[in-house]
């Protein structure tokens, strides 16, 4: 193979793992935020806090990757529900400006917490056999857990668009979406929809969280440093947008992968250049609504 | 016919209030030298410390440039930083590059660079709102501290820029070594910008952008050019930012690409927010309180102070939203208009759905208390790399402590939220 395409192909490839990453964190995030307007800076830190779960199964009590995933997910959900009824709550109406610091100050003693808990040195976890190494995809070999990414990824976007397009749950959320107050006059209970889509988003969170220890290696930061990724996909993609949002992490994982191996002193210089250019162009972002 | 008539006379009596307040609204109150004797007082009480209390002055007037926008015109940006950084790196590149170490016209010309930024930055981004200007605040801040870094043979990069000279002060003042000169430069620029913000919200300018906070609508209804006022006062803050950045770079002597930082933006927010936007006084309470409280904090850990950050934000919230301003005001209420009340016995009326409250609060504070046990166990398995035994007693016990601890508060708030006997029967 040439030497071009084949660094395409990686490129590609390693783009796709990341933007599967992107969506899976920074999905719910788009959908509450669409629901009900609510800026929550504190997505990051239940993305970080459903990893350093996943850290502790595996290295602490001897619980397989996969499974620890699923609980760190469930539990952060279920965790994100009080969250939602005690605080959130009482902020539906406010500011945008009382919503960004409230959500931010739970980040921010979320990071000291766990930095006292498990200290600031990036956290590995010990990954099942068959995720290692490389896997040969009839063309060339690839790392497996990317490819494991990427399919994990391609299935939970089957689930969720099925679930959006084709339920009476996922039209009642598009109908929130779209109008809050017909939606609710026609009988929708929209703050219920809410808690659900907020505990479904953070377990998603939690679970992107899980997924990025072996890619990037987790610190208590993490909850701030991805923060600004997450909302940026939110916000180029368009809120409460699933198409969006899918597209987003696409453009952002794969021109950010693609930039940073072309010029790598430009740092993240690409993403913020093309979020400037998108929202400028179109300040609702790819789908979002006027 | 006289109920007409004295129906007037109470409106020309309501008009004369009013008028009689916008008026006088802008008069000098003799609280308002306090601060500026506190400053002063500060320099006689703690003459070793004057290299902080510059630092100090400069994150007020940092604030106060955010107070504009925010607290006056309604602009949310987690961004400011840009400008801040803006005007440090003009005077650190104007001395270092051009030989120009002159410090007030270096002050100037940082101001009026940033203040030109400003107004392009502002012209572009100031017409959207919500999440899509807080992006792009972001963005362009990140976007600086970026092409900063692209360029580091220009700017220093992460290692920034050391042992930057500056011409002696008016030509006569050298910079001594406890930051004396400093800090009454320092005290000097906060005062010549003081002045300009106090002149500034109270004209007839700075009511348009109160009423473009309160009701953009209405403002573009009675004709009023929202967006040019938005860019020009965002322009004017730029600059007041910019002026404050120069000084950070000359006090001391040093400047790197942190200055762009995404936390640097956030915790001027945070000074702001804690004293009160949207009044004159609020930045200097915040930045000070928040300086002193960080000084002491950080040095005992780093840790600690980042989860003190957390909380005052959490409780400024939710308990004190016009700021620690706001609530002197408040208590200064309590005491004054509600003796009546106080004097009065209380009363508990028990309903059936405090008993629903009380439980959520235990369920929450056991939620709480399990996760924060296991957090405990599973903290010390992580740093010993070994299971620690006794999981269940102790996720028990902080789970049975927590939810105590949550219906005890539960229970306290409903005892201070209780109605006195008269208030309880009048409502």
């Amino acid at each position: 193979m040439p030497q071009f395409a084949n660094i395409a192909v990686s490129i590609l490839f390693d783009g796709l793992a990341y933007a599967m990453f992107l969506f899976i964190t920074a999905v719910g995030l788009s959908v509450t935020m669409g629901l009900m307007g609510f800026v929550n800076l504190a997505h990051g830190a239940f993305a970080m806090a459903g990893g350093f779960i996943v850290v502790s199964l595996t290295r602490s009590y001897g619980i397989d990757f996969i499974p620890s995933l699923i609980i760190a997910s469930v539990t952060i959900g279920l965790v994100s529900v009080r969250f939602e009824k005690r605080l959130y709550r009482r902020l539906y109406k406010s500011t945008d400006l009382e919503q960004v610091l409230l959500t931010i100050g739970l980040a921010f003693m979320a990071i000291a917490a766990f930095t006292y808990f498990y200290g600031p040195i990036p956290k590995s976890v010990p990954l099942p056999h068959w995720l290692e190494g490389d896997v040969n995809l009839g063309f060339r070999r690839f790392p497996t857990y990317r490819a494991f990414l990427i399919g994990l990824g391609t299935v939970l976007i089957a689930i969720l668009w099925f679930v959006f397009e084709k339920t009476n749950i996922g039209a009642k959320i598009r109908a929130a979406v779209d109008n809050r107050r017909m939606a609710e006059s026609v009988g929708i209970n929209v703050d219920r929809l809410f808690t659900l889509t907020f505990a479904v988003g953070s377990g998603l969170a939690a679970l992107g969280g899980g997924l990025a220890i072996q890619l990037f290696g987790l610190t208590p930061s993490f909850a701030v440093l991805y923060l600004v990724l997450f909302l940026i996909v939110v916000a180029v993609g368009g809120l409460g947008s699933l198409k969006g949002t899918l597209l987003a992490a696409l453009v952002i994982g794969i021109i950010d992968t693609g930039g940073k191996y072309a010029f790598p002193v430009a740092g993240n210089l690409f993403i913020y250049a093309i979020t400037a250019l998108v929202l400028l162009i179109k300040p609702t972002g790819f789908y979002g609504r006027e | 016919m006289s109920e007409a008539k004295s129906r007037s006379s109470a409106f020309i009596e309501a008009r004369d209030r009013a008028t009689d307040y916008l008026v006088r609204r802008h008069y000098l109150r003799w609280t308002e030298a306090l601060p500026w004797l506190v400053a002063v007082a500060c320099f006689f009480l703690f003459p070793n410390r004057m290299t902080f209390g510059s630092q100090v002055l400069i994150m007020i007037m940092f604030a106060l440039s955010l107070d504009l926008i925010l607290g006056y015109a309604g602009i949310v940006t987690l961004g400011h930083a840009a400008f801040f950084g803006i005007g440090a790196y003009t005077v650190a590149l104007a001395s270092l590059r051009l030989g120009w170490s002159e410090p007030i016209s270096g002050l100037a010309a940082a101001g009026v660079i940033a203040a030109c930024v400003g107004v392009v930055v502002g012209w572009f981004i100031l017409r959207y709102r919500g999440l899509t200007l807080l992006m792009l605040t972001i963005a362009f801040a990140a976007m600086l501290q970026e092409s900063g870094n692209l360029r580091s043979d220009l700017t220093g990069g992460y290692d920034g820029l050391p042992g930057l000279m500056f011409d002696p002060l008016l030509g006569t003042f050298q910079y001594d070594l406890y930051g004396h000169t400093n800090f009454w430069y320092a005290l000097a620029a906060l005062a010549v910008v003081f002045y300009f913000v106090r002149r500034l919200v109270y004209s007839p300018f700075g009511q348009t952008l109160t009423g473009i906070r309160e009701n953009v609508r209405r403002m573009h209804a009675i004709g009023s050019p929202v967006h040019l006022r938005l860019v020009t006062v965002y322009a004017i803050s730029a600059g007041i930012a910019g002026v404050a950045g120069a000084l950070f770079t000359q006090t001391n002597a040093y400047v790197t690409l942190t200055v762009f930082d995404f936390d640097s933006s956030a915790k001027v927010m945070v000074m702001l927010i804690l004293g009160g936007t949207g009044r004159l006084y609020g930045p200097f309470l915040g930045a000070a309180v928040y300086m002193v409280l960080e000084d002491y904090f950080s040095k005992m850990s780093p840790t600690f102070w980042q989860f003190g950050i957390g909380i005052l934000l959490v409780l400024t919230v939710l308990f004190a939203r016009r700021g620690l301003l706001g609530l002197a005001e408040d208590i200064g209420g309590m005491r004054w208009g509600g003796r009546a009340a106080d004097a009065a016995p209380r009363r508990l009326v028990w309903k059936p759905e405090h008993w629903k409250a009380l439980g959520a609060s235990a369920f929450d504070g056991g939620v709480l208390g399990f996760l924060v046990g296991f957090a405990v166990n599973m903290g010390h398995a992580e740093l010993m790399t070994a299971y620690v035994t006794g999981l269940p007693a102790q996720v028990a016990v902080f789970t049975l402590g927590g939810a105590a601890i949550g219906a005890g508060i539960n229970a306290f708030y409903l005892l201070l939220t209780s109605r006195s006997a008269v208030e309880g029967q009048a409502s």
